[in-house]
């Protein structure tokens, strides 16, 4: 019962302090692991948002510069004076000057036949009057197309910038090298599995990316409208999952993209994740063996201190019932003393009587001096119990000797030595040598020793043998002293009233019921402690002990 | 038998029979019920040589007793007659004078004899202080 309870004790107690420790470590490592999650994918992508906002930049200048050359061409320059292919071929050389990205120039009649032409291939006489991008140039002045092989077999881009001049419309289209654009995007390094490319609006690649595609490929991307400025996402394409840094370009609907690895990228992150995830799992161990370790050695105090509590109030009882019996034995005895005085004295008085001549003729006269000699044999009985209750009851200091056990027990044992031979019971003695002596009270002691000596012979009654050991306690300041008989034992609900006083398991007439009572009240007085021990068919021991200094 | 007692108790049947007791040993005796009865006696006749005195007496009490005798018979012997079974209340009774003590109940022989011997020191003292 007590156990459990304390068991239940000990798991609350580990609960509470595992709640009082986990809850701050907890909110304090994942606080701090918040933080510095948020601030390092903040940097990440802020990192990754300057780049691509960056090469954004670079490239919606660079093809700003080629759309304004071109449009000062065709604004400055007369048709009759373009479609002139000597002329032509003159600026086409200027515009080089500057630019090696310029692969050719043509110039479109409003029909959309190319009437003067500067460049690697004989594409003058070309109608392009169907083309797509003919009809979006005309009607919108500028159009720069997507990147394409066309007949010149090489990745390139068209712009195209349609001029009105008097009546007639014309247009200036040069081709460009779209190598920029790769050698741009490739000069974003990002680790081993970061990525950069242009996507239009079709999702295809208007560059070559360093891994898995090739120019041109259409790549499974979700559709992301226009919006303006940049942004860093997570998805997974093709099965990945990437950070994605995206932003639209300026002069042309082409989604620039700059993929990482998010593991890669946070490879910091994740391994303050992991030291967090240790340090929080070495931390909980820590915890929770000091909470077993206060939990268990609180528990195991609290069980040390009600013991002792136990064994205090055991001790305590039985003082009091002592002190109560101290009182009552008294008073009873006082009370009783007087008229057992005034019965002893009729008693002498008529024996006083009975010596004289006349008396001793009565043929009564035996009867009467019997009856008298029961009287004042059985008033001396029961002074005998109203001393002993006073002598219990009396609060007398005892005196200090200094006192050898061992000879003491030897003069006491030596009282009994007849009787004992008599019983066939031997006296086996174990003492231990040099044993300190005591300073103690040795009539008191002795009328202990001859009490406990006494209970033993009665005990065995016939052939046995009582053990007298004597021992030196812990540090030498007690002496014990253990003295055991082969008797018959007692039973275990005797042992517990064993020190109870008036209780005697003698016949009438033989025991008061107070030798123990009294034994006890005089170790006690004595600053030691009596217990007993016994087994029923084997013996009883009992255990005394004695301080050494009073 | 050449010494007077007064024996002092508040138990008639006791004190009564001490008395029938003594006298039947030629003894001459004086029973008293209280202390102030006693004191009453010895101060009319102070002719005793030893006097029997219970410890616990209702009013005065034996100790109280004893003090006040001693005080004015300093010569007088008194023997304490004691329920109290322990050596401190006679110890008591001795350290304020008292001859010595007996135990209730009494066994009688012993109390004569104590008597006895005290009455010897009575006249020994009684003697001395003469010379």
């Amino acid at each position: 019962m007590i156990q459990d309870e304390f068991n239940k004790l000990r798991l609350k107690l580990i609960a509470i302090s595992l709640a009082f420790s986990f809850i701050p470590l907890f909110s304090l490592g994942l606080g701090l692991y918040d933080r510095f999650y948020e601030t390092y994918t903040d940097k990440v992508h802020g990192n990754l948002r300057n780049l691509v906002e960056n090469k954004k930049t670079t490239i919606d200048m660079f093809l700003s510069e080629r759309v304004a050359q071109l449009s000062t061409l065709a604004l400055t320059e007369a048709y009759a004076d373009m479609s002139n292919e000597k002329y032509l071929e003159h600026i086409f050389s200027v515009l080089q000057l500057h630019s090696k990205s310029f692969l050719d120039l043509q110039v479109i009649d409003q029909n959309g036949i190319c009437v003067a032409y500067v460049g690697p291939y004989p594409l003058r006489g070309v109608d392009y009057g169907k083309e797509e991008w003919f009809g979006k140039a005309m009607a919108k002045g500028v159009h720069i197309s997507d990147v394409f092989m066309g007949f010149r077999k090489y990745p390139h881009f068209n712009i195209a910038i349609s001029r009105r001049e008097g009546d007639k419309t014309w247009v200036l289209r040069a081709a460009i090298d779209s190598d920029i654009f790769d050698s741009l995007v490739r000069s974003v390094h990002l680790g081993k599995s970061g990525d950069a490319f242009i996507l239009s609006t079709g999702h295809v690649l208007q560059t070559k990316p360093r891994f898995g595609h090739d120019m041109f490929d259409t790549l499974s991307f979700p559709d992301i409208p226009r919006f303006p400025g940049t942004r860093v996402e997570e998805f997974a394409t093709g099965g990945q999952t990437s950070l994605f840094a995206m932003t639209w370009l300026n002069q042309k609907d082409w989604l620039l993209v700059i993929k990482d690895d998010p593991r890669e990228e946070l490879l910091p992150l994740y391994r303050a994740r992991w030291l967090l995830i240790l340090l929080l799992a070495g931390g909980s161990l820590l915890v929770i063996g000091g909470a077993v370790f206060i939990a268990n050695s609180t528990v195991r105090q609290l069980i040390v201190a009600e013991r002792e509590k136990a064994a205090l109030d055991a001790s305590l009882t039985q003082s009091s019932k002592m002190a109560a019996l101290g009182k009552l034995a008294a008073g009873v005895a006082h009370e009783v003393n007087n008229p057992l005085a005034i019965i002893m004295e009729k008693a002498g008085w008529m024996r006083d009587l009975l010596s004289e001549e006349d008396i001793k003729a009565s043929p009564n006269f035996g009867e009467f001096e019997d009856a008298v000699s029961k009287i004042e044999f059985h008033v001396r009985r029961a002074k005998d119990v109203t001393h002993r209750l006073l002598g219990f009851a009396r609060r007398m200091e005892p005196t200090q000797e200094d006192l050898d056990v061992n000879l003491l027990l030897d003069q006491t044992r030596s009282f009994l030595e007849n009787e004992a031979s008599f019983r066939g019971i031997a006296f086996i003695t174990d003492y231990q040598k040099n044993l300190p002596r005591i300073e103690s009270d040795a009539s008191q002691l002795q009328q202990v020793f001859l009490n406990i000596f006494d209970n033993a012979i009665d005990a065995i009654d016939k052939n046995g043998s009582i053990t007298i050991c004597t021992r030196a306690g812990t540090d030498n300041n007690e002496v014990e002293i253990a003295i055991s008989d082969t008797g018959k034992g007692i039973p275990r609900e005797t042992l517990e009233k064993i020190f109870d006083p008036f209780f005697t398991t003698k016949k009438v007439g033989e025991g008061t019921g107070l030798g123990l009572t009294i034994s006890y009240s005089i170790i006690e007085k004595l600053g030691g402690h009596i217990n007993v021990t016994s087994e029923e068919g084997k013996g009883t021991t009992f255990h005394i002990a004695l301080p050494v200094g009073a | 038998m050449d010494f007077r007692v007064l024996a002092v108790d508040d138990e008639a049947d006791f004190i009564e029979t001490l008395v029938k007791r003594f006298t039947y040993r030629k003894i001459p005796v004086t029973a008293a019920g209280s202390g102030p009865e006693a004191l009453a006696l010895l101060e009319r006749d102070p002719a005793y040589d030893v006097v029997i005195l219970d410890m616990r007496m209702p009013g005065m009490d034996g100790i109280a007793v004893l003090k006040e005798l001693k005080k004015r018979h300093p010569l007088l012997e008194v023997i304490m007659l004691t329920g109290h079974a322990s050596v401190e209340a006679g110890m008591q009774g001795m350290s304020l004078g008292a001859y010595d003590y007996v135990l209730k109940p009494v066994d009688f022989g012993e109390l004569l004899e104590k008597a006895r011997k005290a009455s010897e020191r009575k006249k020994l003292n009684e003697a001395r202080a003469k010379a």
